[in-house]
This record gives C-alpha cells, structure tokens and sequence, in this order.
C-alpha cells in the first residue's frame, strides 16, 4: 500500500510545462535526459544506475557481468539497411560491447497489434534470428503480448541481454583523462537519414542504406589487441553530439573535436542541408565512439579500419583540460563553437 | 560535397579575413538580415575571423521569431479542433504560445503533421475528405511562391477543405523600420540571398539611396558571408550606398519572374506586426480577394485575438540589432531552448537559440578563442 508520503511528493519533473509526456520525451536529447536525471534516476538510485552507462556492470561469484535493456518502436518496421528485428538484436549487444562485455545471451519481449499479419511477424523473426547468429548471442527467453487494433504500431520489441567481461579494463564515462583520443568507427547519420527517408516518403538519387550493424567483435578486437580504453558509446539517438556531451558531463572534461575529421557520406550530406539536419544529431546504429590512451590511438585506428565494420575509422578529436564540462568543436573554416545536446528531435526548417 | 565545400573552404575563408582587415580603418556594424546567415555565423565560427572593428548585428529574418503570439495561439486553437488536420514545417511546433505549443496539442490528441511542402497538404486533404486540412502558412518573400500554389491548385482543383493560416513577412520594410528606429546602429546590411532570388533587388535601390546605406546581397554558407562582409565594409570605407550582388549564383535583379506572378496572383500587402517589434505597415502578404475563401482564420472564426508578450523577452531588440542575445539577463537562465521567453531561443535560425547553442557564454567564448 502506498503510503501518505507518496502523495505528498512533488514531481520533479516541471509539471506546469510537461503535464503530458512528449515525442520530444524520448527523442535522445535534453528532454530525455531530464526525464532520466529527474524522474527515474532519484526513484531507482542505485551506483550502479549512477554511473550513466550503455548498461550496468557488476561482478557475481567472481564474474564480472554487463546487463543491459533496449525498446524498439521503429516506424516503418522495414527500411533500407535493416529492419526493426536486426536493430533490436544489434542495438542491445551493441550496449553490452559499450560496456566492454562479450554478450552472450538476450531475451526478446514482442507487443504485438491485433491484425499484424502472420508474414510480417515471420520476417521480423527470421532478421533476429540472422542478426543473433551474426552476432555470435543466442536469445534464450522471451514474452508476448498482444494489443488492440489502434493500440501499437504494429510490432514492438523490448529486448535485453547479459555479456561476461573479460578484462581488467574499467571502460566507462568515469575512466576519461585528459589527454585521450577520440576515434570514431566510420561515417555518421546513415540510419537517421534512413528511416526519415523511408518513413517520410523521401526520396534521393541514391538510396541511403541504414548502418545497422554488431560492434561486439570490432570492440573484442580492440580489447585482445591491448588497447587501453577508457570509454566507449555507441552513437544511437542523439547522434555523436549528445553521446559526446554526455560523456563530458559525467567525466567532467573538455572534449575537443574537428568537424573535417568527421566522415559524413556525400549523400548523407545532401539530405542534411536541404532538411536543415545537422549530422552530429543523426541517429546511428553500428557506430561509437572509443576514448583511448593517446600513445595507442594509431594502433587502435588500425585495428579499426581493418575490420568490416570499422572501414571508415578516423581519430575526430581529443579531451582537453577538465576545466569546464563542454565540447567545442572546431568549424570547417576554422572557427570554434560548443556543440549542444538538443531540446527535441530535429525539426525540419521552413525555408 | 560539390557546391558546398568550395563554400567552406578554410583557406579561402582565411584570404578573405585578411582581405576584410586590410580595408577596415574604423569600426562599422553589419546586420545579416537572415536567420539562416546567422545561424551559418555562428555555427561556422565567423565572427572569430573578422577584426575587432567589424561587428554583426543579427537581424529579423527568422520566421518563426516574428510570427506573433497570437497567431500562434489561433494555430493551436485550430489544431485542437477534432475535424482538423493541422499541417505545419517542423519548426514551428515548439514555439510556444500564450498557454502551450503545437507540441503539447499534439500529445493531446490533435491531428498535427509535420509537412515539407505545402503541395503535400493538398494530398492529405484528397485523402481525407471528412476533414478540414489547414496549413500553417510562415515565412519570407521566399516561402510565399509554394504557399500561393498550394492555394491556387487547391482553387483549380476544387479541393474545399484546404485553407491556410498566413503569417508571411515581407523583408524590405523591417529594413526600413531598423534604420528608422532612434536606436539604429546597423550601417551596411547583408541581404537575405534567397529572398532576393524570389523578389530580385531592385526594391533595395531606393533604401540604399534614401538611406545612404550599403546593401550587398549575400548567400549562406561561411564563403558568401565572408565576401558580403567584404563587399559591405569596401563601400562603406570608399563612402558608397549601393546594391551589389554577392550571390550572383543565385540572384539575378529582377528575380524569379514566375514565382512573383504566382505570389501576385493570390496574395496581397497588408500590414502586420512583428513579434517583439510591433506593426510595420505594408510589410506583410494576406489572401487577395479573390482566393479569401482560404483564409483559415475567417474559415475557424479565431479573428480578434489580442496576446501580450512576455515583458521579460528583449527578442525586439535582438531582432534590430540593439542588442546582442547574451546581452539579455534571461538568456541561458529563465530562457532556454527547453523553456523558452521568446520565440528567437526556439528556431534554429533565432539568434538566441544560435547563441545558446553554439556559444553559450562569454565565458566560453573565452575558453574556446584561448584552447582551439
């Protein structure tokens, strides 16, 4: 029974403002990151939960152990590069590779809509099948619920998963210096780009294909190799500028990077200057981010770039003095500017 | 990227920088009257490259910024209406009006969408012949010619339950009524390119002339404004008060000869107040008599509506160049892109919002100039 307590408690969150949850709630920018920092964070307080990571780690009977939830919800359920089975098998062990851990096992919780054909569900299906085999994790339970007709979108899917870390490396937002390289794992805003392009009915000249793909072994690659990582981050909602301001704020450092370092697609390009996108937003959902010890970054890039999933590695940028918790980014031109995490989701502009 | 980057190229941005210090010898105020050069100003880090002299005033042109209150809040009662579905550029939903924004009428339960064109509504509306289509109408000279089509197909076509909510703004008279303003301090002005590639230029001669002010029509990316900047400063340094054409990629004098049969055709001048400046006359495009049938706020009767601004919000002086965004107490305090006093802290292209973004304090400012 709840006690009086419970009504006497004021919601942290600014309820005059946000009486209602919006898209803008879930869109990976400060919205979200004040649902989570004023809502959920104070009522489940834990140091584990404190310590803001892809997932949770923790050690039982002398293993150390990464655990990690995912929900999916995207519309349409099949776009160019992926669909909405292998972004649900690759965005939970790409969480699990953020914290370092080899994952091994998932579960897979499906809300399904009443008349949602039967072919649909099978071809969700067999894409999670493929995507575990690739990924080397196997999904060994699960759920299903079924909703009204007018009451999903189809299909959703809440994955989690467990991985074992095998290491002694502390990878996580904490362990940054000053002083570490950035790199990151190839061209931005693919899957972004993607799905706007697929859901919206746009259309360029040539077809922007999703990056959806496991990171696990390039980031067990870079782990065997005896690469000395300090953080890594995958760049899903958000984009690369929301994963890097979070990174700085809970380390408490000056991230510096360069926007020509950046690899962005020509295509991708276009599609964000005639939408006023900008890519370090655009969602990803096979790159990170990886924060190394500088004198192994060249050696890390290397491994990097010669992995499939890695190609366009490049080294962005550095983490400066722990003055002031920001990332500055250094234009094409040359001029400097701070790069923010968004209010919402990005809006298309008006002219 | 082909058309891009010979626009962002640092080498050419640092022999243009030279080039602008060579001929300043006194100080001068530029405005770039376009949200989207502002925005290219600060994200590119273009003020870093001027000398100390040259300082930019950021302009008006920032649709969402100047849109009235209450026009906003005729959106959201139009939006809140169960037979309506209200179409709108994504912009424009986060800003807020006197209560709430589109946003939270959404979450609600409206029906509102996000469009890319116009042309697209007339779609929804054939698709959904049981209800009332309206499209949110905001811009510049250089939304306008999509906006008269839609209503002119719409008209051809006999589709009725289409009708538009028109907030457009016309450029040339907020020019006038900053120079006009006792507290002006804006000498030379950067046109806005793509207005003018609608338009043309020739309405800029007279201003130019009358007010001895020089006015070079310029682009958007890094390269453009830094050539604007330079053309500008050449002028005022040699005592000239001329129209030149930076964009000449783009703009030719007499404009887009089409587009402006199309705007003549459906719209006609009217009178309308800006947000946080007030009411300039003839400086605004209502529905012409002939096409007044699509006139949203007659359709939904949301006619007389009177909002008063928040006293806090300095965004009139921000728009005229009085002052800068930080300048502002509430700035990155009581106003934030998440809770915002005014409507330049909410689209891209407001100064504020640039600003907060991209700057955020002097402080930083300081940081950055002394670390990149």
């Amino acid at each position: 029974m709840e006690s009086q307590d419970d009504f006497a408690l004021s919601c942290p969150i600014q309820i005059q403002r946000y009486p209602q949850v919006l898209l803008a709630h879930g869109g990976g920018g400060k919205l979200t990151h004040q649902l989570i920092e004023r809502m959920f964070a104070p009522a489940f307080s834990n140091p584990l939960l404190g310590a803001r990571h892809d997932g949770a780690t923790f050690s039982v009977n002398g293993s150390r152990l990464a655990f990690t939830t995912d929900s999916y919800v995207v519309r349409p359920l099949f776009f160019p590069g992926g669909d909405i089975g292998s972004l649900a098998v690759n965005g939970t062990v790409n969480d699990l590779a953020m914290c370092g851990a080899r994952p091994l096992y998932l579960s897979a919780g499906f809300i399904l809509e009443e008349g949602l054909p039967m072919e649909t569900l099978w071809r969700v299906t067999q894409s999670m099948r493929r995507a575990a085999a690739e990924a080397n994790v196997e999904i060994v339970t699960g759920d299903t619920k079924v909703v009204d007709k007018g009451k999903g979108d189809g299909v959703f899917i809440n994955t989690a998963g467990v991985g074992v870390i095998e290491h002694g490396l502390s990878i996580s937002p904490a362990s940054v210096r000053r002083g570490d390289t950035i790199l990151l794992s190839g061209d931005i805003g693919r899957h972004g780009i993607a799905i706007m392009a697929a859901r919206e009915g746009l259309s360029f000249e040539c077809e922007i294909t999703s990056d959806c793909a496991p990171l696990a072994g390039l980031v067990s690659a870079l782990i065997e190799a005896g690469i000395e990582i300090h953080c890594l981050r995958d760049l899903t909602r958000g984009g690369l500028a929301s994963a890097l301001v979070e990174i700085a704020e809970v380390a408490r450092v000056n991230i510096k990077i360069d926007e020509i370092a950046i690899p962005v697609r020509e295509d991708v390009r276009g599609a964000c200057e005639i939408l006023g996108f900008d890519p370090l937003y655009l969602a990803n959902e096979g790159r990170f981010v990886a924060f190394v010890a500088s004198p192994d970054a060249e050696r890390a890039l290397s491994i990097m770039s010669s992995h499939p999933f890695g190609g366009g590695a490049s080294i962005i940028g550095d983490v400066a003095s722990a003055s002031s918790a920001i990332v500055t980014l250094k234009s094409r031109i040359g001029g400097a500017r701070i790069v923010d995490m968004l209010t919402g989701e990005q809006l298309p502009r008006i002219c | 990227m082909k058309f891009i980057d010979e626009y962002r190229d640092a080498k050419a941005a640092g022999a243009f920088a030279r080039a602008i210090a060579e001929v300043t010898t006194r100080p001068w105020t530029l405005m770039e009257v376009c949200g989207g050069q502002t925005h290219a100003i600060v994200k590119f880090g273009i003020e870093e490259l001027l000398p100390d002299k040259i300082a930019l005033a950021h302009g008006p042109g920032c649709p969402v910024c100047v849109t009235p209150v209450e026009l906003i809040d005729k959106a959201i009662e139009i939006a809140s209406r169960p037979d309506v579905i209200f179409c709108s550029f994504g912009d424009m939903l986060r800003v807020p009006g006197t209560q709430k924004d589109l946003f939270v009428v959404k979450a609600g339960g409206g029906d509102v969408r996000v469009v890319y064109s116009p042309l697209d509504c007339l779609k929804i509306a054939r698709e959904n012949p049981d209800k009332q289509v309206v499209f949110f109408a905001v811009g510049f000279e250089t939304t306008a010619p999509a906006n008269a089509m839609a209503v002119y197909q719409s008209h051809q076509q006999g589709v009725t339950n289409f009708s538009i909510l028109v907030s457009h703004a016309l450029v040339p008279p907020a020019m006038e009524a900053i120079l006009s303003s006792p507290s002006n301090r804006v000498q030379g002005f950067l046109a806005a390119g793509h207005v003018c590639t609608v338009m043309g230029y020739t309405e800029y001669e007279p201003i130019a002339a009358r007010r001895r002010v020089p006015i070079v029509v310029t682009g958007f990316e890094p390269l453009d404004i830094l050539q604007g900047v330079l053309m500008c400063v050449k002028q005022l340094e040699e005592g000239r008060a001329e129209v030149e054409n930076q964009y000449a990629r783009s703009v030719r004098r007499e404009g887009n000869r089409e587009a402006q049969r199309i705007i003549q055709e459906v719209f006609r001048i009217i009178p309308r107040k800006w947000r946080g400046i007030g009411e300039i006359s003839q400086s605004g495009f209502g529905l012409s008599e002939q096409y007044s049938a699509f006139d949203a706020e007659t359709r939904f009767g949301v006619v007389d509506y009177m909002a008063d601004e928040l006293s806090e919000c300095i965004s009139g002086l921000i728009m005229q160049g009085v002052r800068k965004p930080h300048e502002c107490p509430a700035f990155g305090a009581r106003c934030t892109p998440e809770s915002p006093l005014g409507a330049p802290m909410v689209s891209n292209e407001g100064a504020c919002a640039a600003y907060y973004r991209y700057r955020r304090s002097p402080l930083h400012e300081g940081a950055m100039a002394k670390e990149v």
